[in-house]
């Protein structure tokens, strides 16, 4: 190839310069265009480079490196896609080797012989240390574990004697451990110089001053409830009432003040007036700042010399180090939620601008699975690299989305759409990456550079932010590169061909929609009992309009997948945590497994069997180890309480052992394991300290068994407590437990419930009823249940009844309308005029012998009316009536395209525009060129003609009946009664032999272009020629009608301005308007005795360089749209040229102009301009149809657009945004009108659809006859007292629209 | 371009009661008020918390009351000033005849408003090494906020001022003895809180411009883009 051999900027330009030689192949006459440019093949004169800043050389290479990127992932979609993702995957490798993100403690277990404190220096010989473990830990806590017991239990003793006295051992047991000096020879060490030294409690926790050690060791017991002193202790009458006085109220489930205290849970204190075990059980913890291993196994080999646990054999040679993570409370959590809803806010109004794409959803997901994955990626390389990240990601994370930000996945694909739909997709992907390659390049550097200059800063934090961030942005780029532009172009492909499926029926003019993929099943049309009455869809009918992606929607809908995900997420994530919680099933399982292996601890022998009731949970988190307790025994039973216990058992009926045994089990070696796993985050957070990511170590614990004997415990009886009663029965002890735990259950459920009806009623209050349904904003709603009465645009289904006028005998080709009087002509050339309020037939022309209306009568009466509204004689040509020929541009391209294939040609040419000269003084061969010969062979002209007939016949027509060109056959002539209408001025004779091309209706004159040039003027009431002019032999395709003018555009690209005379005063003619219509332009009216004249003013020999296609007039102004790309602007008086806006890549199908001098224009690229017709300046610029736009109306507010791709757009007028977009069925997208501000009509097969502008919602749809299928409706006309005319087949439909009659006045 | 929707919009009489309310500029006014004021309270709200816990690590339980924790009439001037700022952008933009045309999407004022409480959150956790880094750095983050989301004169004039005088009435009440800071390190007033009052305003700005594109739009462009 030469492409090879050529530099790279010059195959990207050749690239482009292909796509024109290949249009210019099958468009013979653009070669006559092309021709001297294209003339050298290597295309390097298409651009002489003379001297080129470097700015503009970095540019090009950018744009063609872009270009040839684009071709490569478009042309190799799969194999990248895979590489891509195997890229991801490999890039997040690493994250594996992150732990979990996950809120329990972690738990790393050492010697205590050897114990050193950890250094800070991380160690690389120990493998097995977690990173945490590192620098000495928050304190040292040394538990020392009580379990005392009142022995032998005796009949005499109350129920409170089980906990006084062994409670009251505590204050000796303290006494003892502060007292305690270690002296060794290098020193006196004592409990005061090593434990942790606590200032004051946080201000917001003065009800615990009197509880918890302040300014001093913190040694926790439960002798702080009593301030530590023996004597309070003696003197409470109620100890119960002391310890639960400082539990909070309500539910409370970690870390209460007694769990502080006692350091283990509740249940297991023994602390009850209905304790079965009679032992108490208790914890003295003392929290040490630093170690010292022999002070400690000093305090221990004293604390077992004063109280030796004979039969305890725990384990004293490991020390727990416990790890907590990052603490997140609400108060954390709220900026972080809100950073989030701000995130997804981004994220939403982002993805919401993807747009004409076949699957919006799958290229949001695309989007955004794009910048995740960079995410992944760049933490993924910095791990890989040895960054470990310091920065909770949780918090990072939506700040790292913003920066690197979906903004380039939108800009390509904003550029990728809006490149010609029919080039192929390749070259689509290409030119828009290249198109768009300056920009992404820049943005990609600027943010480089800023976060570059973050890198500067110096602040580690920032710093580590910029790294990940820096990676992110490039990972980011590559991505979107790689990934989304090859899914781009996927999805660009899978629409082209839903398009081509969508096409190929309308194409071949068949007139049903074939049921394609998009289409599963042509519903038969509902059975109606009359052929004017209103029906809704049926349900299947209904689905086949949704869009794609409301379809989507209710697809995930209806299966809740979206739903059955997130279940099943949260219960794997549940398991996880489950799992991995240190107080969870992990712990679980190894206990199990070390009490099954032969290895563990020995059989259950020492508890009676009666006890193994069921097993009591130690707390509302289910703690499964806690189910452990009453099952394992102690390790090796020593004789002495085994005989205790087998010797004196009591009677069997009451169940209880009168020597409450003392047993030590593995359980009790690491007790703290029960507590909730906030107990000492809470503990530390009363001094201000916390845990959050550092670690405590927890030291084993000194065991002492304490039995007292009864005559102890009653004598530090209290007076009071024999009160108590004894219990009354022993059968429901545990069930104050399981009652807590039951009423939790049942308020929760409760609560539930309760919440479930509230928010159920709220929803039945505030939301409509078919709120619900509605889905995405701009969804339609469905049909079946009309909810728009709020609005008042709903008429009941029985008053809207189309009203047929019958009598053409062939299919109505022109209407044209001034709001009283209706005229249309059909393919027969026969024009008859209507009465718009009452559907009555006034005249025939050419006449059935001279038949005149019932009703001229009628007429005299509103003659009388007219004479009112002379005020305003330049207020003619009213915005709210376009006139017949605003909708009937359309249906001529599918013709055009089956006849010839030559409108591929004009379509979509954005980079030729530069090519265009339409400055004709300067170029005056070129424009000989390219002015179609006038005279020329005939062949041409004729197929020139075809080509550019204004308004062809339905498709699936032409071939029955004659074309226009070649005039109705003259037997059908004289069927139809043929009679030379008698004209007034006698001289006039009206000619049959060529069709009508154009007409417009203005007052009671109706003009008439026709194919041969000729215009004529006819009496609409009278059915008589008034006037005829022939100084154009070139047929007229577009007529307007203002004031006392006519304007006429000519096929050869002329441009005629004809001024009516009448032989009276322009001061007295009468005006006719509309009663009590103030923004209806009135019309002259010319009664018929005046002698008119339309004499050719001004012609304007090339308006246009090729033909034009669209004409309209307002305001004072005649704006003209040609296949030559151009819109120009007249004046309507001196036909004087304005403006000529360019600015379109395409030849002008649609145009639009009212009395607020608004102009938009729409053409075959699919894109819509609104201009400003004052300075002739562009105001914006859309794309918005795949295809071209066959017609545009405006409001006030809003633009619509429909499209030849069955898409009707609705645009904010002021800012150019689409609003939404609604989704026709083939072939149906053509015909349009705006009956009020918020209410629009658009023609389907068969019918016509009313929709609520605000909402796109479909109100009604009107069928217009017994068989919906085959004729849609392809005109469509607006008239001001709200009815609407649209042409079916050869008949013509009035719909009234009552409600909005109401609405209007 | 701007005027001329709402003018051919108030001849149309065929509006619904409902629409009308809506597109009636002084209710128009009061909604975006309304909508601006409470966003400045929950702005204000939340980036106080997140001054607050720089110096508290743990929080007892009852976290409303850290979220009042500031004086009262805080939030509420804040969001009198962001309604005021709010309005004020659009007005003057429109008074100087150069509408405001860079990056007029949701998206975009998302993409500012996550910034700006970036910069906060930056402000109240990043630990920096002296106040002088701390103060350039966010003054540097400010200006590229308005870089990069504004880049209107207008803008960038008024943010200046607007943070000049609300650092002036800072400091007049920190003298007067209202409140005062943990630890002042300029003239009894964290050094910082220009650069702050600037990306706020920026932010605000662009919200209420943002917010007054509405007021040119009727009622269908209203429910559709909310």
């Amino acid at each position: 190839m030469a492409m090879d051999c050529i530099g790279s900027s010059d195959a990207f330009k050749l690239g482009i310069l292909g796509s024109i030689v290949r249009r210019s192949l099958d468009a013979p006459r653009r070669s006559v265009l092309a021709h001297p440019r294209t003339a050298p093949p290597d295309g390097r004169q298409l651009t002489p480079p003379p001297r080129m800043t470097v700015r503009e050389r970095l540019r090009e290479k950018i744009s063609a490196a872009f270009y040839r990127h684009g071709l490569l992932c478009a042309s190799y979609p799969v194999p990248i896609i895979l590489f891509t993702s195997a890229s991801i995957l490999a890039c997040c490798y690493p994250l594996l080797r992150l732990p979990l993100p996950g809120t329990g403690p972690v738990e790393f277990t050492t010697r205590v012989r050897d114990y050193t404190v950890p250094s800070h220096e991380p160690q690389g010989d120990l493998g097995e240390q977690p990173d945490w473990y590192r620098g000495p830990p928050v304190a040292y806590i040394q538990p020392v574990l009580v379990k005392a017991a009142v022995s032998p239990w005796d009949s005499t003793l109350v129920p409170v004697d089980v906990f006084r006295s062994p409670l009251g051992r505590v204050f000796s047991l303290l006494e003892e451990i502060r007292n305690h000096v270690h002296d060794d020879g290098s020193g006196i060490r004592s409990l005061e110089a090593l434990c942790l030294q606590v200032t004051d409690l946080l201000p917001g926790l003065r009800r615990m001053q009197r509880v918890l050690p302040e300014h001093g060791c913190l040694l926790v017991s439960p002798g702080n409830y009593w301030q530590n002193q023996r004597e309070l202790f003696d003197s409470d009458p109620d100890l119960l009432k002391t310890v639960h006085q400082h539990e909070p109220k309500g539910l409370h489930t970690s870390a209460t003040l007694r769990d502080l205290l006692f350091g283990v849970p509740v249940k297991h204190t023994g602390v009850s007036l209905y304790s079965r075990k009679r032992v108490v059980t208790y914890t003295i913890t003392m929290v040490l700042g630093s170690y010292d291993a022999r002070f400690l196994s000093s305090l221990r080999a004293r604390l077992r010399q004063l109280h030796p646990s004979v039969n305890c054999s725990l384990r004293e040679d490991h020390m727990v180090h416990v790890h907590f993570k990052e603490e997140i409370g609400m108060a954390e959590l709220i900026p972080l939620v809100t950073t989030y809803i701000i995130l997804f806010a981004y994220i939403y109004f982002s993805t919401r601008k993807i747009d004409m794409v076949k699957s919006k959803w799958g290229l949001a997901l695309a989007a955004v699975v794009t910048v995740l994955s960079s995410l992944l990626m760049s933490v993924g390389l910095c791990t890989l690299f040895g960054l470990t990240p310091t920065l909770n990601g949780g918090e990072i994370f939506p700040y790292l989305v913003v920066v690197i930000g979906l903004e380039n996945v939108l800009v390509l694909t904003k550029s990728v759409v809006s490149t010609p739909v029919d080039l192929e997709v390749k070259l689509r992907i290409a030119q828009g990456l290249s198109n768009e390659s300056w920009s992404i390049m820049k943005n990609m550097a600027t943010e480089l550079c800023i976060i570059l200059i973050g890198y500067f800063t110096l602040v580690p934090a920032i710093q580590e932010f910029c790294l990940f961030a820096v990676v992110g942005l490039v990972s980011d780029f590559f991505l979107q590169m790689f990934f989304f532009t090859t899914v781009l172009s996927i999805d660009i492909r899978r629409m082209e061909l839903a398009d081509l499926n969508r096409r190929l029926p309308a194409e071949a003019g068949m007139p049903l929609p074939k049921p394609g993929p998009l289409r599963p099943r042509e519903a038969p049309p509902p059975p109606r009992p009359s052929p004017h009455t209103i029906t809704l869809q049926t349900p299947a009918f209904r689905n086949l309009r949704l869009p794609k992606r409301l379809r989507v929607v209710y697809f995930l809908a209806r299966t809740r997948l979206a739903q059955r995900f997130i279940m099943v997420g949260t219960v794997i994530w549940i398991g996880i945590l489950a799992y991995t919680d240190p107080a969870g099933l992990r712990t679980y399982l190894a206990a199990q497994v070390s009490e099954q292996s032969p290895l563990g601890d020995g059989g259950a022998g020492g508890l009676p069997p009666h006890l193994g009731v069921a097993p009591v949970f130690p707390g509302p988190g289910g703690d499964p180890v806690g189910t452990l307790s009453v099952l394992p025994a102690p390790a090796e039973p020593t004789p002495l309480p085994e005989n205790q216990s087998q010797g004196h058992h009591g009677a069997p009926g009451e169940g209880v052992p009168l020597v409450p045994q003392i047993s030590w089990g593995a359980e009790d070696e690491e007790g703290w394991r029960r507590l909730s796993f906030r107990h000492w985050p809470s503990l530390f957070s009363y001094y201000n300290i916390t845990l959050a990511k550092r670690y405590i170590s927890i030291l084993p614990v000194i065991p002492i068994t304490l039995h007292l004997s009864p005559r102890e415990a009653i004598e530090t009886r209290h007076p009071q407590d024999t009160r108590h009663p004894p219990p009354p029965s022993l059968k429901t002890n545990d069930l104050p437990a399981d009652l807590t735990l039951y009423k939790v259950a049942a308020l929760g459920l409760a609560a539930g419930v309760l919440l479930v009806l509230l928010l159920f009623c709220l929803y039945r209050v505030l939301c409509s009823r078919n709120y619900g349904q509605n889905g995405v904003a701009h969804g339609r709603r469905r049909r079946g249940d009309l909810p728009c009465d709020d609005y008042g645009y709903s008429p009941p289904i029985s008053e809207i009844s189309p009203l047929l006028l019958c009598g053409h005998s062939m299919d109505i080709e022109c209407l044209a309308s001034d709001g009283m009087l209706l005229a249309s002509c059909c393919l027969a050339g026969q024009i008859r005029v209507w009465d718009t309020q009452t559907g009555d037939c006034l005249t025939v022309i050419p006449k059935h012998g001279l038949r005149r209306s019932s009703s001229s009568g009628c007429w005299e009466q509103r003659d009388g009316w007219d004479a009112v509204g002379v005020a305003e004689p330049e207020n003619l040509g009213g915005g709210t009536e376009p006139g017949g020929g605003v909708f009937d541009e359309g249906e001529g391209y599918p013709l055009r395209r089956r006849t010839t294939p030559r409108p591929a040609l004009f379509e979509n040419q954005p980079d030729l525009t530069p090519l265009i000269d339409t400055n004709f003084d300067s170029q005056p061969p070129s424009h000989l060129l390219l002015t179609p010969p006038r005279d020329g062979f005939d062949f041409g002209g004729l197929v020139e003609k075809a080509y550019l007939e204004h308004e062809p016949p339905s498709p699936g027509l032409t071939a029955s009946y004659p074309s226009p060109l070649s005039g109705p056959p003259p037997q059908r002539r004289r069927s139809l009664g043929y009679i030379q209408p008698p004209a007034p001025q006698g001289q006039e004779t009206p000619d049959w032999e060529s069709a009508v091309w154009a007409m417009e209706l203005r007052g009671n004159l109706i003009a008439a272009g026709r194919s041969n040039g000729k215009l004529e003027l006819w009496d609409a009431v009278e059915g008589s020629l008034r006037c005829s002019n022939e100084d154009g032999v070139s047929g007229i395709t577009a007529l307007a009608f203002l004031n006392n003018r006519i304007v006429a555009a000519r096929l050869d690209g002329s441009l005629d301005f004809f001024t009516v005379d009448i032989n009276k005063p322009l001061g007295l003619l009468q005006y006719r308007g509309p009663p009590g219509r103030s923004n209806m332009p009135p019309s002259p009216c010319y009664s018929s005795e005046d002698v008119i004249s339309c004499q050719l003013t001004r012609s304007v020999q090339c308006a246009h360089q090729k033909p034009i296609t669209v004409l309209r007039a307002a305001a004072g102004r005649v704006v003209t749209g040609s296949q030559d790309h151009t819109v120009r602007v007249y004046r309507l008086e001196d036909s004087c040229c304005l403006f000529t806006l360019q600015g379109h890549s395409g030849g002008i199908t649609a145009i639009y102009i009212d009395q607020t001098m608004v102009l938009a224009s729409g053409g075959q690229d699919g894109a819509i301009c609104l201009w400003d017709v004052l300075t002739g300046s562009r105001v914006s610029h859309v794309y918005g149809h795949r295809g071209d736009v066959t017609s545009l109306v405006c409001t006030t507010s809003c633009v619509i657009s429909s499209g030849l791709d069955d898409l009707i757009c609705i645009w904010d007028r002021s800012t150019g945004i689409k609003l939404y977009s609604i989704q026709q069925e083939v072939g149906c997208g053509a015909s349009l009108g705006v009956i009020s501000e918020s209410l629009l009509v658009t023609g389907g097969q068969g019918c016509v659809s009313f929709w609520d502008l605000n909402f796109g919602d479909l109100l009604q749809t009107v069928y217009l006859g017994q068989s919906s299928d085959g004729q849609g409706v392809r005109q469509l006309v607006v008239l001001n007292n709200a009815a609407i005319v649209c042409d079916f087949g050869s008949e013509l439909s009035l719909v009234y629209v009552p409600s909005v009659l109401e609405k209007l006045d | 371009i701007d005027q001329q929707p709402p003018v051919s919009g108030q001849t149309t009489p065929s509006r619904g009661p409902y629409i009308a309310v809506i597109t009636n500029r002084n209710t128009n006014l009061g909604i975006r008020g309304f909508m601006l004021f409470s966003i400045g309270v929950f702005l204000a709200l939340v980036l106080n918390l997140l001054q607050v816990q720089r110096n508290v690590t743990l929080f007892p339980p009852d976290v409303i009351s850290s979220i009042f924790s500031s004086a009262w009439w805080v939030p509420p001037c804040c969001g009198t000033a962001s309604a005021m700022i709010g309005l004020l952008y659009p007005c003057i933009d429109s008074r100087l005849g150069e509408p405001h045309k860079f990056k007029r999407e949701w998206s975009s004022v998302m993409r500012c408003v996550a910034v700006f409480v970036g910069i906060n959150h930056a402000s109240a956790k990043v630990d920096f090494a002296n106040n002088v880094q701390l103060s350039l750095t966010l003054a540097a983050l400010s200006i590229g906020l308005w870089w990069t989301f504004d880049r209107s004169r207008s803008g960038f004039g008024l943010g200046v001022v607007i943070a000049l005088l609300a650092t002036l009435s800072t400091q007049l009440l920190v003298y007067n003895g209202v409140f005062q800071y943990t630890s002042p390190d300029f003239l009894y007033i964290r050094s910082w809180l220009p650069c702050i009052f600037f990306a706020g305003v920026i932010t605000m700005g662009n919200i209420g411009r943002q917010l007054a594109l509405y007021e040119c739009k009727r009622m269908s462009g209203k429910t559709h883009q909310d």
